[in-house]
This record gives C-alpha cells, structure tokens and sequence, in this order.
C-alpha cells in the first residue's frame, strides 16, 4: 500500500448522503446519512430488516438509491457501474469462482483491471501470505473448509486495494471458535493494511469487539452512530441500550432533581417530568462489603435467581411492585432473600424512548 | 430386508424388457452385418463383406460426410438461437420469466410430423413464404430452392431442435449463483468479461448436453429429408431405411447402422468425459 495515493487517516472517506431505498412499496432505508472516516473499522449493526445489507448493497452498487447521493474522495460513487468502483466485497457465503483455482480466483480482479502480468504473480503471492494460506494456492476453492474459503475471500478483495473493504456478515457461517480467531485475525489485517472496513452483522459482541464505530440501524434509519465504547456507555435511546449490551430500563418521573423509578430514587439533572434511564447490570453492586461512591443511589430487592458465569454472577432481582433488575456482580458463591445493592446515580444514563 | 424372490420379482419386467426390445435387435443387428445377401436370401456365413463395400463406395462416403454436415449445421444453428435465448429467459426475463419458458416448451407437445408438414406449407412453390416474397415484390416467380435441398432440412431441423438444445442451457444457467457475478462484477469485471470469464464456462455442460441433443438426433434422422429435402439432401439414415425396405439389403444395412451407432456412443462417452471436466460443485 503506498501511503502517498491514501489521504491521511481522519479524513472522511465516503459520505451516504441522504440516501433512501425502495423495493416496491417497501422502504428499506430512509433518508439516512452517514460518514466513514479513512481507515477506520465501521461496523453496520442491526435486525435483520434493518436495512444494513442494503446499504452495503448500495455502497458496493449492486443497488441503485431512490434518492440521496453517495460520495467516495470528493467524487460521485452512486452513479457509477460496480465494476467501476474502488470498492470490493466479502461476500456472506465467500462466493468464490468454483471453476478456477484459488491463484485464479485472487488474480481475478488484477486481470478484470488490466494489471501488468509481472505484477500479478507476486501481489496474488502476497495476498495468500497475508491470509496465511500460500499452500493452497492451486487447490479448488470447492475443497477447502468455510475457514479456508473465508480466507480467500478476503485476500481475493484485499489483493486490488481497494479504497473501501465491504464485508457482508462474513463470519455468520462459521462456527463459534473459529468465528473469534477469525475476529482476532480481521481486526490485525484490518490494522496491517490500513484499508477502511466496513462491515455488517447483526452480533453486538462482535461489533463491539471488532469496530472503531457502531452505526446502529433500526428500521432503515439510523439509531446511533458513535464509538463502541460510547455507544455501550451512552446509549441515546432505549432500542440501543437493550441491543448493545444488556441493560435496565427504568422508567419513572423526576420531580426537583430526584428521580423517582419504582423503588428507586436517585439525584438527576432531568427537569421534571416523565423520564427513561439506562443502568447496566454491572453498575449495581451488594451493598455490603463495597467501596460506596459518593453518589450511591441504594435500594433493597429479593433475590429471585442466580445464574453463575465463572468470574461474574448475573443476578435477578424482584424490587416489589412487579420490578425486575438484573445486576450482574463478582462471583462470591450463592446468595438469597433480601439484600440491599448500591449504583452510582450517575451511572444511569437518560435515554429517549424508541419510535 | 426384502426376500430374493420380491426383488426378482419387481426386476424382472425391466430386465425382460431390455433383453427383449434392446439387447435382442442390437445382436441381430450386429450378426446381419456379417452376414451376406445372394439373390434375396440372406446367407449366414461371417464375413466383413458389407463393411469394406460401405467404406469403399464413394456414395455412401459423399452420403455420410452430408449428413455430418447437416448436423454440424443444426447444432450450432441450435446453439445460436438457444443459447441467448436461455441467457435471456435466466438473467432478464424478470417478471415474465416463467410464461416465456412456457411459450418455449409449447412446441415440444406438437407432433414432429406436423412441424415437418408446416415447413412444407410455408417453403414450398405455393407456400407462404413465396407468396409474401411475390406480394412485396421482391421476386416474380416463386423461389423453388426454398424446399427439396439440404437449407430447407437444416431450417427445419433446428426449429425441432432448438427448443432440446435451449433446456439443458438454461438449467445449468439457472444454476449458477447469483452471488458469482454480483463478485464478478465487484472484482471489476464489466458485464463482457464476466460473460466469457463465469457465466460461459459454468454454463458449459448444459452447452455440451445441448449440442450433444442436436448433433445426436439429426445424425440420426430421416423424416426431415423425407419431407423437406429431397434426393439432394439424403442422409445416411434414410439409406439404411432403404436398404432395410425396398433393397432388402439387410446386412449392408446392419453395417452401417452398426457404424452410426459405434460413431454415436463415442460421441456421447467423449461429450459425458467433457461435461464431467467442466462440472464444478
């Protein structure tokens, strides 16, 4: 990769401009804008129904937008042929060329573009190395494991430098151990190459663990867009709490500056009126024993469930009044009946309700 | 587990039925090439006689390498009108997709017979397409070349076959995933290249069992030169029908169906092989 034909990292890379799809009656997205910074690793989270592949769809241009524009390094990309954009795709089921060899399918792009035949041998060697796979390069991709074709894949689309990664739920079909190694393996490929990824998938863990940002689709709209870390700890609005994460919602008033949920309450900066908070299972802790931070909100519930998960319990507790809360705290063998827990107050986050 | 008597019992008919109508005839077959005729009666002494005649006259070579001609003919005529036919019908029919292979099935169901007799209706010295030529003034008398020559059995032949050759294209095209040439495309490959690059050579066995459909049939036709074709357009069934009928010359033409039929299967031993070499999966 030469760094002189790639603009510094930062700068934006591609912006979906208002962008809009209609299959017949159906509005798969609507009105939504989005940037991607260069370099980074964006990732589409969402339902399925959420719109998310048909952006990416839209992005590679297999779909045309019913309205809106999209703009890749100060130039039009909606109007252009696939064929003709900087972009390449991984593809959910790899769909790798069965009647050419894995050398042939990695070149297949070099040749598509009238790459000097000098050229190609050594990037499509390259290509394989990077991937790990270079002892296969004359197998036929119908032989190889759905790790394997995975890998690929991956070298097939890196191997034309693309400006642009799209990666379609590329890990869905495999199984769970290999599905984190390949997690492990993106994520430093992603760091070595220095080529923007967005990917798409519907697992928030693996969205989490892999992106510089989380661009939450809901609906064919856009529900967040914001760092991982950002979006787990300051969720805008309940459908993003509850899917990123598992989370409380606690609904309530808050009247001069108290906030007044069921059977807690707890100091808010909300005006008065009806309100809608966040707390994260791991913000309440057993009162007993606990360092108590300065804006300890406490509250007393049963003990309905324990559920054991090696270093951390989940714990489910009834507050009375048909209020559930799940904590999740230190494993520290089994408990029962009431007890009183503590959260800091600022740990529960406002968010607006979900249209 | 069934008992051996029930499985003799469900195998025997098939098995009575190849021996009887297919292993039979072809022995008998095979033994009259051997044999001899001397004055309408056929000698059953073993000798290559029929063979060296068929091999040595230049008539029957001149016989043999027209009806090659005429079927190389039907079967890349077949292969250019079905090939982008199916090629339409699979990748932009849309929506009319399924009627389409309908209207193109429909003829499959009307008599060969019948097909045979229209082209005569319309190629002939009265026919249609004479009569419209003379309406628009294109010609004064009517064309006499339009029927009775080797044109008018490769037209008529290839409106038959056409729709043999389209079927198996159009399944393998069926077949092939949408996702390859989306990634064709997205590689960089513009629709040209993605043509010759994924879609010809994963279409390649229907292509091969489709030319093999045509080439298969016409070699072995003689109802077309019957009816359309005329002495000019003979083909080598129509004489072995002839020997078997009026000549009463069955060992000659045991021989050359013997011949016909080795050139067949290895025609289709080499087709299967081919078709095998490009199947993926």
């Amino acid at each position: 990769m030469s760094a002189a034909a790639s603009p510094s990292p930062g700068t934006t890379l591609l912006e979906v401009r208002a962008v809009s799809k209609r299959f017949g009656e159906k509005e798969v997205l609507k009105t939504l804008s989005l940037d991607i910074a260069q370099g980074e690793f964006l990732t589409l989270l969402g339902e399925s129904g959420s719109g998310k592949t048909t952006l990416l769809r839209l992005i590679a241009g297999f779909e045309a937008p019913t309205s809106g524009e999209i703009w890749m390094s100060g130039s039009r990309l909606d109007t252009l042929p696939p064929y003709k954009r900087r972009v390449n795709t991984v593809f959910q089921h790899y769909a790798l060329f069965p009647h050419l060899s894995v050398r042939e399918n990695i070149a297949y792009g070099l040749r598509a573009n009238n790459t000097p035949k000098s050229e190609i041998a050594p990037r499509v060697e390259q290509a394989i190395a990077m991937v790990r796979m270079s002892e296969y390069l004359n197998a036929k991709p119908t032989k190889l494991s759905g790790g394997q074709q995975q890998r690929i894949a991956l070298a097939r689309a890196l191997v034309n430098r693309p400006q642009l990664l799209l990666l379609d739920e590329p890990l869905s079909a495999l199984d769970a151990n290999l599905r984190k190694e390949m997690q492990a393996e993106l994520k430093s490929l992603q760091r070595e190459v220095g080529i923007t990824f967005l990917f798409v998938t519907h697992d928030q863990e693996e969205a989490m663990a892999l992106s510089d940002r989380i661009a939450l689709l809901k609906d064919g709209g856009l529900e967040q867009i914001a760092s991982s870390r950002e979006i787990y700890a300051r969720p805008a609005t309940a459908y993003t709490a509850q899917f990123i994460g598992q989370t409380n919602l606690l609904r309530g008033v808050a009247r001069s500056g108290i906030a007044d949920c069921g059977a807690l309450h707890f100091p808010t900066g909300a005006p008065d009126g009806p309100v809608l908070f966040s707390l994260r299972p791991e913000s309440i802790s057993l009162a007993a024993g606990a360092p108590q931070p300065p804006d300890a909100a406490k509250f007393r519930a049963t003990i309905r469930q324990q559920f054991f998960g090696g270093s951390t319990e989940l714990l489910e507790l009834s507050c009375g009044n048909n209020q559930i809360l799940r904590a999740r705290i230190d494993a520290r063998g089994p408990l029962s009946g009431e007890n009183d827990f503590v959260f800091p107050a600022s740990a529960a986050i406002p968010v607006k309700e979900s249209s | 587990m069934y008992s051996r008597l029930y499985k003799l019992a469900i195998s025997l008919p098939p098995l009575a039925w190849v021996i009887l109508f297919l292993l039979v005839p072809y022995a008998l077959m095979f033994a009259h090439s051997f044999w001899l005729t001397q004055d309408g009666v056929i000698l059953h002494s073993w000798n290559l006689h029929q063979y060296a005649e068929f091999f040595s006259n230049p008539l029957y070579a001149a016989v043999f390498f027209r009806t090659l001609r005429i079927a190389a003919s039907v079967t890349l005529l077949c292969l250019l009108l079905g090939y982008p036919l199916a090629y339409f019908l699979s990748f932009h029919a849309g929506p009319r997709k399924e009627l389409l292979y309908q209207l193109v099935i429909v003829p499959l169901w009307v008599s060969y017979l019948v097909r045979g007799y229209a082209w005569k209706t319309i190629l002939g010295t009265d026919g249609v397409l004479n009569g419209a030529l003379q309406y628009l003034h294109i010609t004064h008398e009517p064309v006499s070349a339009l029927l009775y020559s080797p044109f008018s059995v490769v037209l008529m032949l290839t409106h038959i076959y056409t729709p043999f050759v389209f079927l198996p294209i159009y399944a393998s095209l069926e077949h092939i995933p949408r996702p390859l040439l989306e990634a064709s495309h997205d590689l960089g490959a513009n629709p040209r290249s993605t043509f010759f690059r994924v879609i010809l050579p994963l279409s390649m066995p229907g292509l091969l069992a489709g030319a093999t459909f045509a080439f298969v049939l016409t070699l072995g036709d003689f109802l077309a030169p019957l009816l359309v074709g005329g002495s000019s357009s003979t083909m080598i069934a129509n004489v072995v029908q002839s020997l078997f009928g009026a000549a009463y010359d069955w060992p000659l033409g045991a021989a050359i169906s013997v011949f016909i039929l080795v050139i067949t299967v290895g025609l289709l031993f080499f087709t299967e092989r081919l078709e095998k070499r490009w199947t993926f999966q």
